[in-house]
């Protein structure tokens, strides 16, 4: 693999590649998202917001009492967000377990969201504490059974302790796993990171590795998805585009609940990537409760008035 | 289809401009004789007529800023100097929309900043200097420190709510009364704030406004009623100021001119630098006199940093002031427009290159596109005088020394940033630059709790903190 020529596979160049990284000035990046933050988005730009961030989000369902009935409603719910109005377009994505890929698949295909891809968390995920052999048959098994998309942890442990190539390769070994049939989203951990300057590390790390997305955080730790944190991959991608032509896409994931966190992290898009990453291509939302948020806010812009929360469905 | 933001205008229906203003003399707004128009700069609408204090009006002024002094605000406890100063400080908070939308009606500067940095620093000096009006004998500033007696304060247009904040807070709290003049082009706030002193009963006489031009200026700088000067605005006007009361007894602080070194080393943090830079030179049209108009790049990061600069600026929103998501707005006035653009002509005829992001200015008003000059040297006049608008000189550097010789080869001295993830580099940069205010990985930023103010022909004295406590008391030394 030729790692976009900016890694030669050994430990060396990868030690160089991420030793030139500029560090990341804590107090700046956090001003900058709050300034961001103050951003007022309204009428029609708030509708445009919306509708572009249901198509974005994906519709998660991460719980060790996941059954077939939750899964399969989830999944009806991915494809007819508001199933009293047509218009409302599908979301993104629907993201599950392994063990519920199948499941998830074929209820899609079902009723006819053939559209709607499903994506599987892998390599032991939320910890990510498995040998190399199960992360690897983990992301198999959810191929297999149909998963269009990988979300996978990254070895915290390993990062932490400075073993970057480690985490390199375990990306590597995945990322040829996936091969053609997958996408590969790859989860930092961000609230375990910790530092800005770890975040835009791993985040270069795992695109020279050949992340297709990278991903804030499981939703189990928080924080997760802060805008800083946000912003400083934002800014790690748009780098890494001048550096190679590749658009990588950008998964915050965790904490955002509501359409003003939503558009927020929108606004961050728009002026730091730019609008070409404003498209579920390039950018998804990992959130469950987000989405009825997002309709209630849709029918409040053509009502004038909040609806009462038993105007959506809850799953 | 792009994510383009829809207009998002704040409402001016919370302020009533009335169309005719008068002085605020002795705790009441009295008639002028003259008067001349406050304009929006952003559309050159008149929005009011201000009156133009002559030499009978100042007079009446100082009158009522003594007797007020001698019967009231000089006996009285620091306690209950605190309690007014308390109380203007919360009705300014309260009003905090209000002061906000006038002050980028009158001054041009977006309402985001007006909102989240002019209006909450101005009540968070007088929430300050409330603090200190009981405190002043623990001030390390002598036993019994004693006020000075009736201040003379004269503010420039570019903050005209806050600079008005940094002159008569902790003039107050030191126990002195006030005679402020705010500047000709943006009177409003200054004559809100006469309407909040009213609102909190603070006793007549301690704080009177008269507004005019330089006419009124030169009368309050030379009126043998007063006890100390405080002047912030051009070195040009420092400079007759103090020869004017070079001759008198009066106590003076100036606040002036500055062309500050933003130095970028080259192991800065690029994507907050950056930020810093733009934040440095386009924070309130550049009309800012601690700007970091001058831009010193190692010269090995030159490149990537203008790269990422000009991205960024790309991304800048120039236009209505009024809306929540403008960046930039206009510039103050036309004699100042007039000035950039005469500037800048200077910087092209100099043979430097100038770059503005593509951007459509609105036809009516005073504007001015966000601007960058490269190569530019120390011999360029766009490197050495200022512009006070929203116009970058960009110059390079090969060492630390080098920046620093730079950095210090000008006659202002006022403020200086420093873009490094070295602290041992910054502490030592820190040490070399002679420069009032020197900020460390950010830019433009306040706190009534920091002393402020320059070296050399940026000013004398320090406004903020404990130092700028001393400047409105007796027998404490100054600098």
């Amino acid at each position: 693999m030729s790692f976009y020529g900016l890694v030669d596979g050994t430990e060396a160049s990868l030690k160089s590649y991420l030793g030139n990284l500029s560090g990341v000035d804590q107090v700046g990046a956090e001003a900058r998202a709050a300034m961001l933050a103050t951003r007022s988005i309204k009428t029609t730009s708030k509708r445009w917001a919306i509708e572009t961030a249901i198509t974005m989000v994906d519709l998660t369902t991460l719980e060790g009492a996941d059954t077939p009935g939750k899964v399969k409603a989830l999944c009806t719910k991915a494809v007819r967000p508001d199933p009293t109005d047509s218009s409302v377009p599908s979301v993104g994505a629907v993201c599950v377990y392994n063990d519920m890929v199948e499941v998830a698949r074929t209820h899609l295909d079902l009723i006819g969201g053939q559209h709607v891809p499903v994506a599987a968390v892998s390599t032991a995920f939320p910890s990510g504490r498995a040998s190399m052999t199960v992360k690897i048959q983990d992301t198999k098994d959810a191929i297999a059974a149909g998963a269009a998309e990988i979300d996978m942890v990254i070895d915290r442990g390993a990062f932490l302790a400075g073993r970057y190539i480690d985490v390199f390769n375990e990306i590597v070994a995945i990322r040829e796993v996936c091969g053609e049939k997958a996408h590969l989203k790859v989860i930092f951990e961000t609230g375990e990171l910790v530092t800005y300057d770890n975040v835009r590390k791993a985040s270069f790390l795992a695109m020279a590795a050949g992340a297709d997305f990278i991903k804030t955080s499981t939703g189990k730790v928080a924080p997760a998805a802060t805008p800083p944190v946000v912003l400083v991959m934002l800014e790690a991608v748009r780098d890494f585009y001048e550096m190679t032509q590749v658009r990588i896409g950008v998964k915050p994931a965790g904490g955002i609940r509501t359409t003003k966190d939503a558009i927020k992290q929108l606004v961050l898009v728009n002026e730091t990537v730019g609008p070409d990453w404003l498209n579920p291509k390039l950018f998804r939302i990992g959130a469950s409760a987000l989405l009825n948020d997002l309709l209630m806010q849709r029918m409040k812009l053509d009502d004038g008035y909040y609806t009462s929360p038993q105007y959506v469905t809850m799953d | 289809m792009t994510f383009e933001y829809a207009p998002a205008p704040e409402s001016r229906a919370i302020v009533t401009i009335r169309p005719k203003y008068g002085h605020f003399i002795g705790g009441k707004f009295v008639p002028g004789s003259k008067h001349f128009p406050t304009i929006n700069p952003a559309t050159e609408e008149v929005l009011s007529q201000i009156a133009l204090a002559g030499k009978a009006d100042v007079d009446a002024a100082v009158k009522a800023a003594r007797k007020a002094y001698t019967s009231t605000w000089s006996k009285m406890s620091g306690k209950e100097r605190g309690k007014y100063l308390y109380r203007i400080a919360r009705i300014m908070q309260e009003r905090a929309r209000e002061f906000a939308v006038l002050e980028t009606l009158d001054n041009g500067k977006p309402i985001r900043e007006s909102r989240d940095t002019d209006i909450p620093l101005a009540a968070a000096h007088f929430f300050y200097h409330a603090g200190w009006a009981d405190k002043l004998e623990y001030a390390g500033l002598g036993t019994s420190p004693k006020p000075l007696g009736v201040a003379g304060q004269i503010i420039p247009w570019n903050f005209p709510l806050l600079m008005l904040a940094w002159k008569v807070a902790p003039a107050l709290a030191a126990g002195n009364t006030v005679v402020l003049k705010p500047a000709e082009s943006t009177p409003l706030t200054a004559l809100l704030f006469a309407e909040v002193c009213q609102q909190a009963e603070l006793p007549a006489g301690v704080v009177n406004i008269v507004t005019g031009d330089g006419s009124t200026g030169a009368l309050i700088v030379n009126h043998p009623g007063i006890d100390k000067i405080a002047f912030t605005g051009s070195t040009e006007v420092g400079k007759i100021i103090a020869r004017a009361v070079a001759p008198t007894k009066k106590s003076v602080t100036l606040e002036l001119g500055g062309k500050a070194a933003n130095i970028v080393f080259d192991d800065a943090p690029i994507d907050e630098t950056v930020e810093g830079i733009v934040n440095g030179i386009f924070f309130n049209q550049g009309h800012v006199c601690c700007a970091g108009s001058r831009l010193l790049l190692q010269e090995s990061v030159a490149e990537e940093v203008l790269h990422k600069l000009k991205n960024r600026m790309e991304k800048i929103r120039v236009g209505d002031p009024m809306d929540k998501n403008t960046d930039v707005g206009a510039i103050n006035s036309k004699e100042q427009l007039a000035k950039i653009i005469e500037l800048s002509a200077v910087g092209d005829a100099e043979g430097a290159e100038r770059w503005s992001p593509a951007c459509e200015l609105p036809s009516k008003g005073f504007w001015f596109a966000p601007t960058i000059f490269t190569g530019v040297t120390q011999a360029h006049r766009i490197a050495r005088e200022e512009i006070f608008g929203p116009v970058l000189s960009v110059l390079t550097f090969r060492t630390p020394q080098e920046a620093i010789e730079k950095a210090n080869n000008t006659p202002f001295g006022l403020s200086a940033g420093i873009w490094s993830e070295k602290g041992s580099r910054t502490l030592w940069a820190s040490q070399q630059l002679r420069a009032g205010v020197i900020w460390a990985n950010t830019f433009n930023k306040f706190d009534p709790t920091s002393p402020f103010g320059g070296y050399k022909e940026s000013g004398w004295g320090r406004e903020g903190g404990r130092h700028g406590l001393a400047a409105y008391l007796k027998g404490v030394s100054h600098e």
